[in-house]
């Protein structure tokens, strides 16, 4: 791990800056928290369980949704229990799909044990020879920034894993309830349809 | 014995308007995933596991598409805490699942999770319909889908391996 790897709330808010109306979906953990530290919407959909499902989840709505980006923000542990999503995700190939990892190479959630993107597995790397064109490490923020540039109009599916640091910022927390959380999401992209 | 309940199975998908469909390649659902692929309203996934589905479909819903999940007995193990994504949102979900390790089953390694996918399904919070011979499938998958979508429910249709036929085994 670098001394100089990158603050996660600073990553998601440069990341989220110029989203405008695109969706969110987060996985859970650290990830929803910084999220939801860089502004809640009704487009954002933090999981709070359902670990693994993040990738998947987004693909599922970018395909409902195939005039909006989605962008999902997740964490390497999320990612490495999905890994699989990346192979169905590069031959399904939505063009409105990135996904996102907060990379800190550890577990946060439950007492930072260290994870295997700290000890040689490159999410990048597996995410290209799953079949992403489209698919870097962010080190630096010159990189965050190309990267924040781009995220919202590059073809997709785009994979960007974003190495920062293990620090643990205050806690941010969204709403919690699944119901809502559905609801006000479907609100916003149906209007009174959401509940036909 | 009818074998057209796959054909059925997809026309009552068609009217059930189900937009996308996630599967895990099964011998029992050849002919409906092979229907589905063909059908350009349909956008239709192969899976590497089938936890993926729960997630991708919960997704769907989210973005305003209703989608079916299609999946043998063991598969259903793999999706357990995915589960808790439709039981904790009150998501939908249309689970059809082909039984292994019940009728005539040669493969002995098929029989924990043949019996364990009921009883699981039913733990995690799933409403579960059985379907045993296959006149009766795609009424079940009509009611089925029914709760699914207008109750918000998760519901699986679990189609007895009586109605596919034993896996043959043959040296």
């Amino acid at each position: 791990m670098s001394d100089r790897a990158l603050d996660r709330r600073a990553v998601a808010a440069r990341l989220l800056r110029e989203r405008r109306d695109a969706l969110v979906v987060t996985g859970l953990g650290g990830p929803a928290y910084d999220v939801a530290a860089a502004g809640d919407t009704p487009l954002n959909f933090y999981l709070w369980a359902a670990m693994g499902g993040a990738a998947m989840t987004g693909l599922g709505v970018a395909r409902a949704q195939p005039r909006r980006r989605v962008v999902v923000i997740t964490g390497d542990g999320e990612m490495l229990m999905g890994l699989g999503s990346l192979a169905t995700i590069a031959v399904d190939a939505p063009g409105n799909l990135a996904i996102v990892v907060l990379d800190n190479e550890h577990y946060g959630e439950t007492g930072m044990q260290p994870a295997h993107t700290g000890r040689g597995v490159d999410l990048a790397g597996i995410a290209r020879a799953a079949g992403f064109a489209d698919a870097v490490s962010i080190r630096t923020d010159a990189e965050l920034d190309a990267l924040a540039r781009r995220l919202f109009t590059a073809p997709g599916p785009l994979f960007a894993t974003v190495k920062v640091s293990t620090e643990t910022p205050a806690m941010v927390l969204p709403p919690r309830d699944g119901p809502y959380l559905r609801s006000r999401l479907r609100e916003a992209l149906l209007g009174p349809e959401a509940h036909s | 014995m009818s074998l057209s309940w796959p054909d059925d199975v997809f026309a009552e998908l068609q009217s059930a308007r189900i937009r996308q469909v996630a599967y895990v390649p099964d011998a029992g659902h050849s002919r409906l995933i092979q229907r589905c692929h063909a059908d350009a309203g349909m956008h239709t996934v192969s899976l590497t596991t089938e936890e993926e589905g729960v997630a991708m479909l919960a997704g769907a819903w989210l973005g305003g598409e209703r989608g079916v999940l299609l999946l043998q007995s063991s598969g259903v193990g793999n999706c357990i805490n995915m589960l808790a994504f439709n039981q904790e949102c009150r998501i939908p979900l249309l689970a059809l699942v082909t039984m292994r390790g019940e009728w005539g089953e040669f493969n002995p390694w098929q029989l924990p999770m043949g019996g364990a996918t009921e009883p699981s399904l039913s733990a995690a919070g799933v409403r579960v319909y059985r379907a045993e011979a296959p006149d009766a499938v795609a009424e079940t998958v009509r009611a089925a889908a029914m709760l699914a979508f207008q109750s918000y429910r998760a519901v699986a249709v679990l189609i007895g391996q009586r109605v596919i036929g034993a896996k043959r085994f043959e040296k």
